[in-house]
């Protein structure tokens, strides 16, 4: 596979229309905030962070003017440094963490002086460094090139392993290509990351693995992570599901992340209220939607969105339907007609319809977003790796799957968490694969 | 209600905040508007025989993101011909009869010389004299400023001749820049010196640019020390001026003119309480401009009413009492630190400040 991600160019429609959330820090800026970090003895933020980044390192190095220094604190511990810094919800992780809270403070802005620290030492041509190591010669396949196979990979290359990363997908990246709503990560910084770690030495490969598949790498490969993610979203129950207003959220945010689906109609209704939710009904507002109305059959207080994200969408005009399911489509002369039905909830049931509550939405467009189904097809017949609801089971210190030859992390054993969560399983597996390899090297040689 | 009224070895003004000799007091124009904003006295920019100043005359320190802890010049004095300041003075007392403007003056070391400047500038009706044996770079290399404040003979020397002539009183300005500044204040007050003004500016090189090589201040790819002011020289001038305004030799102390890092009022009180009558600004009117001697006149007014003083003199030198030799200390009073675990962010900073940074 050629470097695609060197060819990739951001659709200039979609840069105009998703501009950063956050504002960067100028240099100036960086280092006022720096100097506000108390530089913690034992800093919880870097507890708070799956990737045990050390944060009041990497902080006091923007604020000494070593820019370079404090990126590679940060690659150190974690080689999607640079989206994690975009793309992590801080204010539940490193910044909730922050002693600032104790003092009736606002939290160090530890998220946008990572993009700092990153954007700078990236920008003046910095690269992820390859360690002093020797090669060696046992070769690893990933599953999936999304944050848990490039993390495992990275480090796997760091210990001197040969890797090939395999992926469906045409562009490597995952969801970090084509998950993360574009104002937070552009799809670009995901493939600048994808080529730092091609950078290393990885290989990777636009290819679909089946189960057939699966034999024939371990003929070629003495190890295997499985970074798949999730399968396909979950199809909504009902009636006239399958009509073309209908497009499911993640196609929908991928679609425009690499300019192909850049036009929406007026009315869209979103059917979920979790943060890919949020990222496709905000999205769709920016395209061009007139009205964007978020369906769900809970109250405000059940959403699995966090709390920013709902702020977010209100900001951006989206509105919202509680308490109510979706429950037949029929096409109009103008658009769709959405049949709603309004439910009860006792806070432990499953929301129960209300006899005779039905009402209809008018729309031109469906998303729902109400989660990714597990990839069972790929997994159930994969030698011997054991599931439970769907999820890889994994021994959590070494990311051992119960076929001993088979490692997995990220959403395919988490079920669906951060990117830096995907990064701390991936790094985690590499550290367990290369113990394991170096366990199977000796004995064969003893 | 506080009064503010200052009687400077018996110069009057308004109150007793002054504009250092300094860019701020370079002309009539600057004067009259730092009156109109507050300012109770001013030292005129030194006035001499005019010579060139360079461009390039600054050079700052930030700290931690902030600008201006401290502040190094190579400026000379006043570039302006010496009648022309002299007019301007004129003008200035003349629309600002109470406040009080003294001429700072540097002539090269001549009895004569000194004495023909001493009479022009009374006659253009300056209250009083500073005279200028501080200036650190530059004049010190022409055997003026602290080439002058360095040697107590030549000093007591110039300050007799201007005594000889003068009818205001005399203040010489002290330069830091020599192992114990005492010595250039009791050779003032052997020569009769109606006051002192301390600290002129500390010799420093700022810091050096870590891409050139090069040195700051940087002319033209060379530096050469310049004198250091600002805030980061405060606690160096309050323990200079504290040694002189408790200094028995040669006399009781005489009135001193507090300089070295005065931003705002709290400083301010701060030197009269080490005994000074006046204070006198630059930096921090250069930073932020005429306009901070509001808050100045209304901080310490508040703060005298507050603790019930009236005048200046209720609680000048009120400080001085309280520095002793250390061996006076008492030896047996302990510090211990308190953690109180309510108040715990848990940054931890106590544990190293402790582990690593005391004794163990």
């Amino acid at each position: 596979m050629s470097e695609v991600e060197s060819t990739f160019v951001g659709h200039p429609e979609v840069a105009a229309r998703f501009p950063d959330l956050h504002p960067a820090f100028d240099a100036r800026a960086a280092v006022i905030e720096a100097n506000r970090c108390l530089n913690c003895f034992d800093a919880p933020c870097m507890g708070a962070c799956p990737t045990h980044i050390d944060v009041p390192r990497f902080i006091k190095k923007i604020a000494s003017g070593n820019v370079s220094g404090s990126a590679k604190t940060i690659l150190e511990a974690n080689v999607l440094g640079a989206s994690c810094s975009r793309a992590c919800p801080v204010e539940v992780l490193c910044e909730g963490s922050c002693v600032m809270h104790g003092k009736n403070e606002k939290p160090i802005e530890i998220g946008r002086l990572q993009r700092f620290a990153m954007e700078t030492y990236y920008g003046a041509g910095g690269t992820v460094q390859l360690r002093d190591r020797k090669e060696r010669r046992e070769r690893v396949a990933c599953i999936g090139a999304g944050p848990a196979s490039l993390a495992c990979a990275a480090e796997l290359r760091q210990l001197g392993f040969q890797v090939t990363a395999f992926d469906r997908r045409a562009l490597p990246g995952g969801l970090n290509t084509y998950g993360v709503a574009e104002y937070k990560l552009r799809a670009a910084d995901s493939l600048r990351e994808v080529a730092m770690v091609r950078g290393l030495g990885v290989e990777f490969e636009n290819k679909e693995i089946d189960p057939t598949g699966l034999e024939d790498l371990e003929r070629e490969f003495d190890a295997v992570f499985l970074g798949l993610g999730l399968g396909a979203m979950h199809r909504l129950a009902v009636d006239g599901a399958m009509s073309s207003c209908v497009i499911d959220a993640l196609d929908f945010i991928a679609g425009y992340k690499t300019g192909t689906r850049l036009n929406v109609p007026p009315r869209v209704v979103v059917v979920g209220a979790g943060n890919t939710a949020i990222d496709a009904a905000c999205a769709a507002k920016r395209l061009g939607a007139q009205s964007v109305t978020i369906l769900y059959r809970r109250r405000r207080d059940n959403i699995s969105a966090f709390q920013f994200e709902y702020d977010h969408a209100v900001r951006e005009g989206v509105t919202f339907c509680w308490e109510a399911l979706p429950k037949a489509f029929s096409t109009t002369g103008n658009g769709v007609a959405l049949t709603c039905v309004a439910v009860s909830q006792d806070d432990a049931a499953i929301p129960v319809p209300v006899a005779g509550s039905e009402f209809t939405i008018e729309c031109d467009a469906v998303i729902p977003a109400i989660g990714q189904s597990p990839l069972l097809e790929l997994l159930s017949q994969a030698r011997h790796v054991t599931l439970e609801r769907g999820r890889v089971v994994i021994d959590r210190a070494t990311g051992q799957t119960t076929n001993p030859r088979y490692f997995a992390g990220g959403d395919c054993v988490n079920g669906g968490r951060e990117v830096v969560d995907a990064v701390a399983d991936g790094k985690r597996a590499a550290l367990g694969i290369a113990a394991w390899l170096s366990k199977r090297t000796e004995a064969h040689v003893g | 209600m506080a009064d503010l009224t200052t009687n400077f070895a018996g110069i009057k003004c308004p109150n007793p905040f002054w504009l250092a000799s300094a860019p701020p007091t370079n002309c009539g124009e600057q004067v009259m508007r730092a009156f109109d904003a507050g300012w109770g006295g001013a030292v005129w920019k030194t006035i001499g025989e005019p010579i060139t100043n360079v461009s390039s005359r600054y050079s700052s320190i930030d700290w931690n993101a902030q600008r201006m802890m401290g502040l190094n010049n190579i400026e000379l004095i006043s570039d302006r011909p010496i009648e022309v300041n002299l007019r301007e003075i004129t003008e200035v007392k003349r629309r600002y009869p109470k406040h009080a403007v003294i001429a700072s003056l540097m002539v090269e070391s001549k009895r004569e010389t000194w004495h023909e400047i001493v009479k022009r500038a009374e006659g253009a009706g300056a209250d009083g004299l500073e005279l200028n044996f501080g200036c650190p770079h530059g004049m010190s290399e022409r055997g003026m400023g602290s080439a002058v404040g360095q040697v107590p003979e030549y000093a007591q020397m110039i300050t007799e001749w201007v005594k000889e002539a003068a009818r205001t009183p005399v203040l010489v300005k002290l330069t830091p820049n020599i192992s114990d500044i005492r010595v250039v204040a009791r050779a003032a007050k052997r020569a009769k010196a109606d006051g002192l003004s301390a600290i002129n500016t500390i010799n420093s090189i700022t810091g050096i640019d870590l891409d050139t090589f090069e040195p700051r201040p940087n002319v033209d790819g060379k530096s050469s020390h310049g004198g250091y002011c600002g805030p980061a020289v405060k606690p160096i001038a309050l323990n200079m001026v504290q040694q002189v305004n408790s200094d028995m030799v040669d006399g009781p102390p005489i009135p001193m003119s507090g300089i070295g890092g005065v931003s705002n009022w709290r400083d301010a009180a701060e030197f009269i309480l080490m005994g000074c009558g006046t204070v006198q600004v630059c930096t921090a009117a250069m930073h932020y401009g005429y306009r901070i001697v509001e808050d100045m006149i209304d901080g310490l007014s508040n703060w005298m009413d507050e603790k019930g003083f009236v005048t200046i003199d209720d609680f000048r030198g009120k400080s001085l009492a309280k520095v002793t030799e250390w061996k006076h200390l008492n030896l047996n009073y302990r510090i211990v630190a308190q953690i109180d675990q309510a108040l715990c962010i848990g940054c931890q900073l106590c544990h190293i400040a402790c582990w690593d940074g005391a004794h163990q």
